[in-house]
């Protein structure tokens, strides 16, 4: 028995040895986050996955050890033909997975508050806010304190927390930069919040996750994340663009294209994102579609953070203006 | 006339499609050929076709869902091969919307006309079997709800070569699937097979309740239900609660489509949110339905291998019950990343873990089922090995997704295409082909070829851990699902690493349709005389196989769990009754037929806005019912010397077996212990 119980704990170690440079030997951008969030979800993940083992790897190498030590052909292996029922083994098997559970559900409570993507990140540094919205097939940057836009590029200082108000003009997607950590998806009629911050700088891979149709598998971008003096000098090129974001060139941008090259606006209309998300919702926002009835941009619509989110409060956030609303 | 239908719906431009299509045409004339050849037709049409039995409707299922397998598993393999191409600026051979085709089909069709007609067709096969009852509660229903589910596949199949399916994932999620993103008809067969397919299925889950309920044996207490019965019951208890949710947000979209409705898209108010969340409040329960089913077979077959009964039998039923209330409040785990409050998510991410609990004890009840056992290696329980410590894995990256924080990195990705493959194939299609292993001799008199089975077990399994292993790595590397090509050339190598996995499967296949050939050509050696092949412990191993079809003469008297192996331990299993009863049984009816015949017009009609033809097809459907209704001539008596010839004959052959045999098929290991 003992025999077999070392045997046993000398073979999972080399597996597990087995798995540490399997997965050291490729680069695993998750595993590898260059942000706050990231590194949070990262810990998170590996965390919740030990904990797991604690019941998974049992089982399985028991699993493997009862098979073949109880082979119908060994006929040393005890044979209980009637045994069926033991309450020890019965409370064990419920109450050790029990356990690890109720561990897992309290990690899961505090660390679905902590990393809420709806939550301002904690900072002395002044946020970046970034507008963002999904088309067919490109993603759309505005920033509304420097009223500058960007498609398929964006970039941020590190070490600055970024706020993402995200939305879709056409269908679903969700909006993700791996390296940096949570996603959270685009939709049409709504505004979804992201908090994130890098703190390495970088050019990270972004794309979209929700699969959007034709041209979602080209719906990439660069998350460009660099230091104040990159940053304003990323700021002043986008200026340097001659094009203004306004209701004609954004009707023009939001027809569906694909593989969309890079590309910078200098001005943008102000109230341009709000009017994206009011132009999806019905009757609430009647004769405030400045994009469907050529008003003027600037006239666009309400107030547009009517998530009842007041910040820090997680818990009463809510993506469904019209629900909320009524 | 035709409404949106015209000759250009054939994509004569697709070489692929077109290659099927003449593939299909040559196979089923041949087909065609070789039935009437032998004249067969007649034999299928009244032995099969009209068939009310529940074993042949089982048998049915099946060979429908083996076909359908074939039809997904070759998307799959496109899928695989695209994605094992298309990196760097290489376009692969699938253009996006062929590709967006394949991997919204591969899904519909193996969740909807593989998997579960699988579990339809092995519920079906056994679960009246098992309680002694002679067949389901509302036969001609049984019928109908298969014939219905036909139509479903007929649809399905007939959007490969007319017109197109659906692009938009095998959810359908909106606003994509409104007619604005999605003006083809593809999002209309997919509707229209779904909801065609849907009915029955909910009808049979009303059938299996009330059969399981009302039609059990006397003396079989609903704790003396053998476990695969009781997986059976919450399955269609789940069935009937969750299905309805899918036909009215199904009928919603269609709403949208057809009459401009707004529910779910983006105008006027209409909220996608709505049906993301209708939807998964029937996808959810949707897998538990599809693997609780696979549990009671693991655990019939791991207590009969193991020579030994069942570990917490009571355990089991309370942690299959527990499963099936909990599947109704974690649907909301398929979408932390909408944005909900962090308590709603933290709740949806707990109750989800805490399905992880019940699933646990039932590993662990397996597991010492095992434990001092005589555990025989045959092809059932291969399988059920194999899925042990799949699952577990995939059980474990179930519970990490389950944590929102976790998922806000993985949702989507690939690695969740490996998690569900991981559960699904690990789970649902091992557990299906060890229930075919383990329940074949019991539909047709003899056992499978077990070398080919074997084959097709280790084939299976590595090729699943090759195919998927690699997508758990790229989902950690964020790559994101349903990708027609990528940028990253790093992805590459694991992803042709996947598509060697899913060659390796196709051997495993290839392997059992070799099985099935075998089998059937070896029937005489492979042949079952006891009825009792694997020394099993539950009714349907007491009488003959096949089954008689009426299943049971007499109906037998239960007082214990696992009846039947009490009887063969204390030498009273195979006593002949003093004297047989008349058998009252259901007679056949091509209702069935001609109301899925009818239900498949009405679909293609409604696909392509055929209004008149759909007239047809639905006034044909409430005629048939109709007729149906006032037939009178529905059942008829098997005359007890009919019952008493074919016993007698059954003994004749089994007392000639047994006298052959040394000992009893189920006695040997318990002597040698003794």
């Amino acid at each position: 028995m003992s025999v077999n119980k070392q045997a046993l704990i000398s073979r999972l170690r080399y597996a597990g040895v087995g798995v540490a440079v399997l997965l050291s030997g490729c680069n695993m951008e998750v595993l590898a986050p260059k942000g706050d969030i990231g590194a949070d979800e990262k810990s998170l993940i590996l965390i919740a996955l030990g904990l797991m083992a604690i019941v998974a790897i049992p089982v399985i190498a028991m699993t493997l050890w009862f098979a073949w030590r109880y082979r119908s052909g060994n006929k040393k292996a005890t044979y209980a033909p009637n045994w069926s029922h033991s309450t020890g083994v019965e409370v064990v098997v419920w109450t050790v997975p029990a356990i690890i559970v109720a561990i897992l559900a309290v990690i899961t409570w505090r660390s679905s508050h902590a990393l809420d993507p709806y939550k301002p990140l904690a900072s002395e540094a002044r946020p970046v806010t970034v507008q963002v919205v999904s088309l067919d097939w490109k993603w759309l940057f505005v920033y509304p304190e420097y009223g500058v836009a960007s498609v398929n590029e964006l970039a941020f200082p590190v070490d600055r927390p970024v706020n993402f108000q995200i939305t879709s003009d056409s269908v679903m997607n969700a909006f993700f930069i791996p390296q940096l950590g949570s996603q959270i998806y685009a939709m049409a009629g709504m505004e979804t919040k992201l908090h994130l911050i890098a703190r390495e700088p970088g050019s990270y891979e972004g794309l979209s996750t929700n699969f959007s149709g034709e041209g979602f598998s080209d719906m990439h971008f660069k998350a460009i994340a660099t230091s104040e003096d990159g940053f304003k000098d990323w700021i002043a090129k986008a200026k340097a663009a001659q094009v203004t974001l306004d209701g004609d060139s954004y009707k023009a941008l939001a027809q569906p294209s694909q593989k969309v090259p890079v590309s910078y606006y200098g001005a943008v209309t102000p109230g341009l994102f709000a009017s994206v998300v009011n132009k999806h919702m019905g009757d609430m926002s009647h004769g405030e579609m400045p994009m469907d009835s050529h008003h003027d941009m600037s006239q666009a619509g309400m107030p547009m953070d009517m998530h009842h989110h007041e910040d820090g409060d997680a818990v009463s956030s809510n993506t469904t203006p019209t629900q909320a609303e009524k | 006339m035709f409404g949106k239908l015209t000759l250009d719906a054939i994509p004569y431009h697709e070489p692929i499609v077109m290659g099927t299509l003449a593939a299909v045409i040559l196979g089923g004339l041949a087909l065609f050929a070789v039935v009437t050849k032998y004249r067969l037709w007649g034999y299928l049409w009244k032995e099969w076709f009209t068939s009310v039995d529940h074993k042949k409707i089982g048998v049915m299922y099946i060979i429908v869902a083996l076909v359908m397998l074939l039809r997904g598993f070759s998307d799959a393999i496109m899928m695989r091969l695209q994605q094992a191409m298309a990196a760097s600026d290489a376009a692969g051979y699938l253009p996006p919307h062929h590709f967006d085709q394949v991997f919204t089909a591969h899904g519909v069709i193996m969740i909807f006309f593989v998997a579960m007609p699988f579990i339809t067709g092995l519920m079906n096969l056994v679960v009246p079997l098992q309680i002694g009852a002679r067949d389901v509660a509302y036969p001609f229903l049984n019928s109908l709800s298969f014939w219905l589910f036909v139509s479903g596949v007929v649809l399905v199949m007939v959007s490969l070569f007319v017109g197109d399916f659906a692009a938009t994932g095998w959810l359908a999620y909106p606003p994509l699937s409104g007619l604005q993103y999605s003006p083809t008809v593809g999002v209309d067969y997919y509707i229209w097979s779904l909801q065609l397919s849907g009915l029955g299925t909910t009808l049979s889950g009303i059938n299996f309740i009330v059969t399981i309920m009302k039609m059990r044996t006397p003396g079989m207490t609903l704790m003396k239900m053998p476990v695969f019965t009781w997986t059976s019951l919450v399955t269609n208890i789940l069935i009937v609660a969750a299905f309805p949710v899918l036909t009215v947000t199904l009928a919603l979209l269609t709403a949208d489509r057809y009459l401009g409705t707004h529910f779910f898209t983006n105008e006027l108010g209409g909220n996608a949110m709505m049906y993301v969340n209708l939807i998964w409040i029937w996808g959810h329960p949707e897998v538990y339905i599809l693997i609780l089913p696979c549990f009671g077979a693991y655990s019939e077959i791991v207590a009969t291998f193991a020579k030994k009964p069942l570990f917490g039998y009571k355990s089991m039923v309370y942690a299959t019950s527990c499963i099936g209330v909990l599947s109704f409040v974690v649907w909301l785990h398929h979408f932390f990343t909408m944005g909900s409050g962090a308590s709603v998510n933290a709740f949806f991410g707990i109750t989800t873990m805490i399905i992880s609990v019940p699933t646990g004890a039932k590993l662990f009840n397996w597991l010492f089922t095992m434990y001092r056992g005589r555990v025989q290696f045959t092809v059932p329980m291969l399988w059920t090995v194999g899925f042990m410590v799949t699952f577990v894995i995939g059980g474990v990256t179930g519970v990490l997704m389950a944590v929102p924080g976790a998922d806000f990195v993985l949702h989507n990705s690939v690695f969740l295409i490996a998690h569900f493959h991981n559960v699904i194939i690990g789970g649902v299609v091992f557990g299906v082909f060890a229930a075919i292993n383990y329940w074949f001799p019991k539909a047709f008199g003899f056992r499978l070829n077990e070398f080919w089975g074997k084959a097709s077990f280790w084939c299976w399994l590595v090729g699943f851990y090759l195919a998927f292993m690699p997508l758990y790595v790229l989902g950690l590397k964020g790559m994101t699902r349903r990708m027609n090509h990528y940028a990253n050339p790093d992805w590459q190598p694991y992803l042709i690493v996947a598509a060697l996995g899913a060659a390796v499967i196709a051997v495993g296949i290839f392997c059992t349709l070799v099985q099935f050939y075998v089998s059937v050509r070896d029937r005489k050696k492979l042949t079952d005389p006891s009825g009792d092949p694997w020394g099993g412990r539950t009714l349907e191993w007491s009488i003959s196989s096949p089954a008689p079809f009426y299943n049971f003469a007499t109906l037998p008297q239960v007082r214990e769990l696992d009846q039947f192996w009490e009887d063969k331990q204390n030498g009273v299993a195979y006593v002949q009754p003093a004297k047989y009863e008349d058998i009252h049984m259901p007679r056949n009816t091509g209702v069935g037929v001609v109301m899925g015949a009818f239900g498949t017009v009405l679909g293609f009609a409604l696909v392509w806005h055929i209004w008149w033809l759909a007239a047809v097809g639905l006034l044909g459907m409430i005629g048939a019912f109709i007729a149906r209704a006032y037939d009178t001539d529905v059942d008829y008596w098997v005359p007890a010397a009919e019952v008493e010839r074919i016993e007698r004959s059954r003994h004749a052959r089994l007392q000639q077996f047994q006298t052959t045999q040394v000992a009893p098929v189920a006695a040997p290991s318990r002597q040698k212990v003794a």
